[in-house]
């Protein structure tokens, strides 16, 4: 049988986005109050789905202390309070929520192989949020 | 097609346990879960079920219907139980998230006469939930 689980974390970090490749007056207009050179900043909330077939004996599609150890090391302490423009992943891309989301569900695929990955979702606000499947149709 | 998801709340104490296992590995595997008097929560569960929309009604499915199967197969057999002990099922494997939703398709399924039954997901807590859609 297989199931999809979901994990949701939180992380708090700031960004400004910003594309060196346009003019000021294109990025101002492109992304308005977000390009604020000092930046801004969000609570995070990252839901991590993971599929596979439950174990008969654990009757798990994956153990929880493994994904939330994981998911701890490799993106809370990579992420939490720091201002993500300043992060190596994002010298050549801009810090939206797409690239993000995009970003954390690399990370745990390259990673991660306790179980499939099947989706990041991320909001950045109670109003915005950003899914990714690895270039997959998103399963609802 | 239209998709229409019912929500319920039950609240139900459960173990993780395999006798199969030694005390050792069960602590190991299973941690805080594996305490033996049980520990409980407050589940929510979606059922999703999808249909066309009935041209005189226009509904997909009678609301009032869905809901008291729900009543019937599932919150009546688990509202304030302690799984392992006392849902038939879980006699012999583990109340986790994933088998809950997977007994729970399995109750309400055969019972959906009336819209195909899409997803059930079933949330233990805000921060984790599991969806089945009666894949193999």
């Amino acid at each position: 049988m297989k199931a999809y689980l979901t994990r949701r974390y939180l992380f708090s970090a700031s960004h400004r986005l910003h594309c060196v490749e346009m003019s000021d007056a294109e990025n101002k207009a492109v992304y308005g109050k977000c390009n604020n050179p000092h930046g801004h900043g969000h609570n995070y909330s990252v839901e991590v789905t993971v599929a596979g077939r439950v174990d008969p004996r654990t009757g798990m599609v994956c153990n929880l202390v493994d994904l939330d150890s994981f998911v701890q090391e490799k993106i809370l302490e990579r992420f939490d309070h720091q201002n993500l423009n300043t992060l190596a992943e994002f010298q050549a891309t801009v810090p939206t929520t797409e690239n993000l989301c995009v970003e954390v569900f690399d990370i745990l695929e390259r990673d991660f192989h306790h179980a499939e990955i099947e989706k990041v979702r991320i909001e950045e606000t109670m109003l915005n949020s950003f899914e990714y499947a690895g270039g997959r149709e998103i399963r609802y | 097609m239209v998709y229409l998801t019912r929500k319920a709340e039950f609240s139900a104490s459960h173990y993780y346990h395999n006798p199969e296992f030694t005390p050792e590995e069960n602590q190991r595997i299973f941690g805080k879960c594996n305490n033996p008097h049980g520990h409980g929560h407050n589940y929510t569960l979606e059922v999703t079920v999808k249909g066309n929309v009935d041209q005189r009604s226009g509904f997909v499915v009678d609301l009032k219907e869905l809901k008291e199967i729900m009543n019937r197969e599932v919150i009546e057999a688990m509202d304030h139980r302690f799984l392992n002990k006392e849902v038939a099922e879980f006699k012999d494997q583990i109340p986790t998230t994933e088998n809950l939703a997977i007994s729970i398709w399995r109750r309400l399924e055969p019972k959906l006469n009336l819209a195909e039954l899409h997803r059930v997901r079933v949330y233990e807590t805000p921060d984790l939930f599991v969806d089945f859609y009666g894949e193999a």
